[in-house]
């Protein structure tokens, strides 16, 4: 870690300014705002996901094809692909209940606190409560598996 | 040119607070995600923070696996709430005034020092009980809105366009069964 380049942590910190300033001008940071898209009142989140999702799709599409390696890391441009499997349906599953049900989803959690919403605290500490059940139950199926099939 | 009146009124019935705001604001979303990848060759997503924060507290295996990350996405989640901090200070509270920018109803507006902040009318327990579905969901289902939504259908990934559609289904189903409840807000 101490290996990193100097400006690695500034363009994290430049970069998660963006998409917070981002966030909180869709009003994607206001729960009330998400679930009137989920109702159908206000379908202005589509252009929020594929604003944002153009954004990416481009510079993925190309920086792998003009660019060699990125500049401060010397990692291969790649895209984000994820191996499918139940998982990903039982998991989203789950996502779109507890978003359904809050209006807000990690991301735009972390903004929230940003624009002054004290109260999705509630929320984030439901979030790590959630991810830390979760990662619970798998790293002891996970050492439960390996002690069955011998070492791991 | 004149704006056909029809149209005119099912943009407004559709997106009845324009769409603008919405436009720009995903455009940054996408450009903060953007200047990551190109510097770092990383597809930052928001919600693997969870886990690799919970790592500094717990030595589950399933943490512990996401130590050599869990520092710069403090600094990416920081990154976000500073962010979303600075378009308080400027846009809402109505420093930076421009067309683009709706300022809707939702919630409430409060002063701090001439800062103008804003908080929700969503109550406590929706948001409680939902962020441990999200927290749950989100992690065994490999990613959420940032990590599927943007950099997985920016990568054309069909994991993540599966993922997408699921979430958004179910997400709209129970929003629509809430409300129908008599929920709100």
């Amino acid at each position: 870690m101490s290996d990193r380049h100097p400006l690695f942590m500034p363009l994290i910190l430049v970069g998660g300014l963006i998409f917070g300033f981002g966030l909180g001008f869709s009003h994607m940071a206001r729960p009330e705002v998400v679930l009137n898209f989920l109702q159908f009142d206000d379908f202005g989140l589509v252009f929020v996901m594929f604003g944002a999702a153009i954004v990416t799709g481009v510079t993925f599409f190309l920086a792998p094809r003009l660019l060699g390696r990125a500049p401060l890391t010397g990692d291969q441009f790649e895209r984000r692909l994820k191996s499918f499997d139940r998982n990903v349906l039982i998991g989203g599953s789950i996502f779109g209940v507890g978003w359904g049900l809050s209006g807000i989803c990690p991301g735009a959690a972390y903004a929230s606190l940003g624009i002054g919403n004290v109260t999705i605290l509630w929320a984030l500490a439901g979030m790590f409560l959630g991810a830390y059940l979760q990662g619970r139950w798998r790293s002891q199926s996970v050492s439960a598996d390996s002690v069955t099939a011998g070492a791991d | 040119m004149v704006p056909d009146p029809v149209l005119l009124q099912l943009t407004t019935e559709l997106f009845p607070n324009g769409i603008s705001r919405y436009a720009i604001g995903g455009l940054l979303v996408g450009l903060g995600t953007v200047v990551i990848y190109l510097g770092t060759g990383i597809p930052a997503g928001a919600s693997t923070f969870l886990e690799s924060t919970l790592s500094y507290v717990s030595g589950q295996s399933r943490f512990q696996r996401y130590v050599s990350s869990r520092d710069w996405r403090l600094v990416f989640t920081f990154g976000i709430i500073m962010g979303a901090l600075a378009f308080s200070a400027t846009v809402q509270s109505g420093m930076i005034t421009t067309s683009l920018y709706q300022p809707g109803t939702t919630g409430q507006l409060y002063e701090v020092g001439g800062l103008t902040l804003w908080s929700t009318d969503v109550q406590p327990w929706r948001l409680l009980l939902g962020g441990i579905f999200v927290g749950i969901g989100t992690r065994i289902g490999k990613g959420c809105t940032s990590g599927h939504g943007v950099c997985g259908v920016g990568s054309a990934s069909k994991t993540s366009i599966t993922g997408v559609i699921t979430f958004m289904i179910v997400a709209i189903l129970t929003a629509q069964l809430v409300a129908a409840l008599g929920v709100s807000p």
